[in-house]
């Protein structure tokens, strides 16, 4: 049955007569920032979020500390142990399920983008994907040497430019502040079904 | 059979809520605007977003099998459906292989358009929506009003009465941050219970075998995470050649239809999680005969931005649920009598013509040009309703005769002056039903030319 249909849809596309189109050449010509961190930093607040800029993780942690997250009686779940340390080991859990009361997931993002200010982030090292959706409050940790101007640099970072997904990552999300809706009369509200806050530490050190 | 006049009628008896309907709407338009003079870049954005959709369907048999070939090797498993009740089929034998008996779904407008919840509630599947907006129409049994806000045509204050009745929130209670609140609870439950979950599918590129999915709220992440089973449905115009071109798509997408420079979770999925499954269920249900039309190819173009809706005059004064189709709006007015021209016959009359669809439209689709051609196929098939078709004999019958054109101005010009109002504004004339004719002009245009030569 599925044989079959795949046959009957591939040779009623194949019969449309569809002019034939050359490939584009890949887009060329993404906006420049003049300071892209910066606009990285202003593009966050836009979408809720808040940018750290620092000079090394001690910095970024008195701030989240200030910012009222660091909470060890509650689940903690971080990749970024000089930051922050865990209160569990997330390679231990085996139902993601379990996973419901975490508080804080501290994360490594690997690139952030300026123009939108969403950061990579592939869960591949993560044991559990669902952990940055699942967590009440979520923090990003990237170089911020590693910061491009649009998403067209992003794709180029991503593919090598080969058009081939040379990352390889099985999951990953370009995430670009806290979960959100505007679905009741168009009054924004944050923390719809995700994170409710995202800080965004980008560090010198 | 009613068309969408008369449920427009409906939808503007409460002048108030129709106004507040345009506004809502047009700030989101206005949203747009400012999203889009960010970037210099913009026009060449959707010349390239165009292109390479061309290129894609020129190719797109080739680009089907690479995506099969692609998303194989990576471990998930392809299922093609040639109409919406074989996708529905397959849905519901993959559903029921794993015993699920709880689906937690993201937004899809096209299991919207194959009707796939009626399908799986009658075989006893509890379906739950989790885009807060698709909720609230899911409770409220309705459909979407709208492609990208489901619920815009709801007010704050009969959402909350639909959670009290559903979700047990505080009688009287209409505050936006509550009622998201109590949502998230409500659904976040949903989610840990399910056994299944299903999404759309934005972008699916062939060179590698992967799909990437966008929301605000992050509720297809959690419902293809959790569960062990994600089912990704899409239609097969939704390829795109290579992960690079998302670069070009994902900047438009956003910009068109809210205003963000991108949503908050663009998801790229590249097989299934370890221990887990993935399917991807492709489906044609018209597609590939639209394709073959060089009339309304375009049309396959659409990335579902639902930028032409916000800006739609016609759609903003009259409401999605007046076009009584699954995707409402100018883009709706092209897609739906693709499908079945009988029953959208009145949607390509509902605008005027205007061309600011085509001129927000992201992917370039000339979408009032094709409506325009949609009401001559319409005319052919003998699909006009009796006063537009009685109309449009006599409107031609005049202008192929000048002389009959000439008599019938001098007899308009007179008759307006001098009959009695009665005879003119009656139901005759559903025109002056909401407004005044202009007065009558003493001379024609053909009188004032000749004494212009004359002096």
């Amino acid at each position: 049955m599925s044989a079959d249909s795949r046959t009957t849809i591939l040779s009623a596309v194949r019969k449309a007569l569809v002019p034939t189109a050359p490939r584009p050449t890949p887009f060329s010509g993404g906006i420049q920032y003049p300071d892209p961190r910066q606009q990285f930093a202003e593009a966050l607040q836009v979408v809720g979020g808040r940018c750290l800029r620092v000079g090394n993780l001690a910095e970024a942690h008195a701030a989240l500390q200030a910012a009222g997250l660091l909470q060890p009686e509650r689940r903690i779940c971080s990749l970024v142990p000089d930051l922050v340390p865990p209160t569990f080991d997330l390679a231990e859990v085996s139902d993601p399920h379990t996973l419901e009361d975490i508080w804080l997931a501290v994360l490594p993002g690997e690139f952030a983008v300026a123009e939108n200010a969403a950061i990579w982030l592939p869960t591949d090292r993560l044991r559990h994907r669902v952990v940055p959706f699942l967590t009440q409050h979520l923090v990003l940790v990237v170089p911020s040497r590693e910061v491009v101007h649009n998403m067209h640099e992003a794709y180029q970072r991503l593919t090598g430019g080969t058009g081939r997904w040379e990352s390889g990552v099985g999951f990953g999300v370009f995430l670009s502040g806290p979960s959100k809706t505007a679905d009741i009369e168009q009054s924004l509200v944050i923390g719809a079904h995700g994170a409710r806050s995202l800080h965004v530490v980008l560090c010198d050190g | 059979m009613t068309g969408h006049p008369e449920r427009a009628a409906r939808f503007i008896e409460l002048p108030q809520r129709a106004a507040w309907h345009d506004q809502s709407l047009w700030f989101v338009r206005a949203r747009r605007d400012k999203a889009v003079r960010t970037l210099p870049e913009w026009e060449s954005l959707r010349e390239a977003a165009a292109a390479i959709k061309a290129h894609t369907v020129s190719r797109l048999a080739d680009y089907l099998e690479e995506f099969e070939r692609n998303a194989t090797r990576l471990g998930v498993q392809v299922h093609w459906a040639r109409d919406a009740h074989e996708h529905n089929e397959i849905v519901l034998k993959i559903l029921r292989d794993h015993g699920v008996k709880r689906l937690v779904k993201s937004k899809s407008m096209l299991t919207e358009e194959c009707h796939l919840n009626p399908h799986l509630e009658a075989q006893g599947i509890e379906v739950v929506d989790t885009d807060l907006g698709e909720r609230i129409v899911q409770l409220a049994q309705e459909p979407p009003s709208h492609i990208v806000l489901p619920c815009i045509h709801k007010k704050k204050e009969e959402i909350g009465e639909l959670f009290h009745e559903h979700l047990g929130t505080e009688a009287g209670a209409s505050d936006p941050q509550y009622l998201t609140e109590a949502a998230r609870g409500h659904l976040r439950d949903r989610f840990v219970k399910a056994d299944a979950g299903l999404t759309g599918v934005n972008f699916a590129i062939a060179s590698t075998g992967g799909f990437v999915v966008c929301t605000n709220e992050g509720n297809a992440d959690l419902g293809a995470s959790l569960p062990p089973l994600h089912i990704a449905c899409m239609g097969i115009e939704k390829l795109i050649p290579g992960p690079e071109d998302l670069g070009v798509f994902l900047r438009l997408l956003a910009r068109s239809a809210t205003g963000q420079a991108i949503t908050t979770y663009s998801s790229h999925f590249h097989g299934p999680r370890a221990g887990g499954e993935l399917h991807v269920v492709l489906v044609d249900n018209g597609r590939s005969r639209v394709l073959g039309q060089d009339d309304f190819r375009r049309s396959l173009n659409c990335i579902r931005c639902g930028a032409c809706m916000n800006t739609c005059p016609v759609y903003r004064r009259s409401g999605g649920h007046s076009y009584n189709a699954v995707v409402p709006g100018p883009i709706g007015s092209i897609l739906e009598p693709a499908r079945d021209p009988a029953k959208h016959a009145s949607l390509p009359h509902a605008c005027s013509l205007c061309g600011s669809c085509s001129d927000v439209c992201p992917v370039k689709i000339n979408i009032h040009e094709q409506l325009l051609i949609w009401r001559r196929e319409l005319a052919q098939q003998k699909l006009l309703p009796f006063s537009k078709r009685v109309a449009m004999s006599l409107t031609s019958a005049v202008f192929q005769r000048p002389w009959l054109y000439q008599w019938a101005g001098k007899l308009g010009r007179t008759a307006l002056r001098l009959l009695p109002r009665f005879v003119v504004y009656n139901r005759l004339n559903p025109w002056g039903r909401q407004r005044e004719l202009p007065p009558a002009p003493a001379q024609s245009f053909r009188e004032r030319f000749k004494n212009r030569h004359v002096r």
